[in-house]
């Protein structure tokens, strides 16, 4: 029981996917404009390295190792598929804020990165939990970078104002300097964190 | 012709694939340590961009469009690009095995370079014809190699810098890139 507590809970600060492994930036730093946004894309990207962890635990054993790679991509687009119908089904302007990033789910590379280091390895009840640790620390990297752009860029926080018409933002958090400019004073934020820990 | 220039202009300034698009951002920090992988990563990129951008057009018009599956889209130009990076790894291992060695884990992970996808549903989406999408590819790679190149300057530079200790390695090269893209926004108005 141990052992999936630990699976579970080190996604999401200790090896978090994008601030420790700086794995799927792309995203992080595209969609991260509005906290609406960054919640829907941690949310898609967890469903589909759900899905693709459980499928790929199940069956690793019986793919080729030549294929391996191949496949594996193939089982993520599989997925990333469902859920691009599924959005457009059911939430337009998710799909619209979103755009083009639904589809390059697929080549997000914590997904691979999961599959091969991890559900290729373990069973499905250690695969899902993966799954669902790293998921909620991608979403929660993305909603913490988020927020931080949209309190500062818009002055509004899931688009609920903050400060009066009149407050004046930093709009430059809005645009794409501001994620490059968010993620790295986030980084170094843990980073002074981490080690004022360390020196205890 | 005019709307040609306009393309390129776009692709490599105003809509730069690493600044303003937010595409191909692992290799973009991951091989920038020095000039010499920079460039090599840089050419790999412009060759599997340029030629997947043109086969999975000619797939999306001849194939997705008259059978009704566009659905499949994401599926069928994943599988392209992988194949097409398996071809460049062959060709390159036996042609230069210095860059081969270099290049190392970077060059499977072309696959999952989403730069490459992007600009082959950005190509569609923005309804080019097939001349101007391999355009618009092959410049947006060279908009990728400008950026890689700049931010491998940088970065040698960097280490000699004193940086305060949390800021150290990763988040500086974040900050850096942060006032980079910020220069690169003053080319905005020249397309509009």
């Amino acid at each position: 029981m141990n052992e999936a507590l630990n699976i579970l809970t080190r996604g999401f600060v200790r090896e978090n996917p994008v601030t420790k492994m700086l794995l799927g930036l792309c995203p992080v730093l595209a969609v991260t404009t509005s906290a609406v946004n960054g919640l829907g894309m941690g949310l898609a990207t967890t469903f589909v390295l759900l899905g693709s962890n459980i499928v790929i635990s199940l069956t690793a054993k019986a793919i080729p190792d030549t294929v391996r790679i191949p496949s594996f991509v193939l089982v993520i687009a599989t997925f990333v598929t469902i859920v691009d119908l599924l959005i457009k089904a059911y939430s337009p302007e998710l799909n619209q804020a979103l755009g083009i990033f639904i589809p390059l789910i697929v080549v997000n590379c914590m997904i691979l990165g999961r599959a091969e280091a991890f559900a290729s390895r373990n069973g499905i009840w250690y695969s899902v939990i993966d799954a669902v640790g790293m998921g909620l620390g991608f979403t929660l990297a993305l909603l913490v970078l988020s927020a931080f752009r949209e309190v500062l860029g818009a002055g509004t926080i899931f688009n609920i104002p903050l400060a009066g018409e009149e407050a004046s933002t930093i709009l430059v958090f809005a645009l794409p300097p501001g994620a490059f400019a968010g993620l790295g004073l986030i980084i170094a934020g843990l980073n002074a964190l981490e080690k004022k820990k360390g020196s205890k | 012709m005019q709307e040609m220039f306009l393309v390129i202009i776009s692709a490599v300034f105003v809509n730069n694939v690493v600044f303003a698009r937010f595409l191909g951002i692992c290799p973009y920090l991951g091989v920038s340590k020095n000039l010499d992988t920079a460039i090599g990563m840089g050419f790999a990129v412009t060759f599997v961009m340029t030629v997947s951008t043109a086969i999975t057009y000619v797939l999306q018009k001849a194939v997705l469009i008259p059978f009704g599956i566009e659905f499949m889209q994401t599926v069928m130009f994943i599988l392209v690009i992988a194949s097409l990076v398996q071809l460049v790894e062959i060709v390159l291992k036996k042609v230069s095995k210095s860059l081969y060695s270099s290049l190392g884990i970077y060059l499977p992970l072309i696959t999952t370079n989403c730069a490459i996808l992007g600009m082959a549903l950005i190509a569609i989406q923005e309804n080019y014809d097939l001349l101007t999408s391999v355009v618009f590819a092959f410049f947006s790679a060279m908009g990728f190699i400008l950026a890689i190149v700049m931010f491998a300057g940088i970065r040698i530079r960097l280490e000699e810098a004193d940086v305060p200790a949390p800021f150290k390695n990763v988040p500086v090269g974040f900050i850096s890139a942060a006032i980079l893209s910020l220069a690169f926004m003053g080319f905005s108005g020249l397309v509009k």
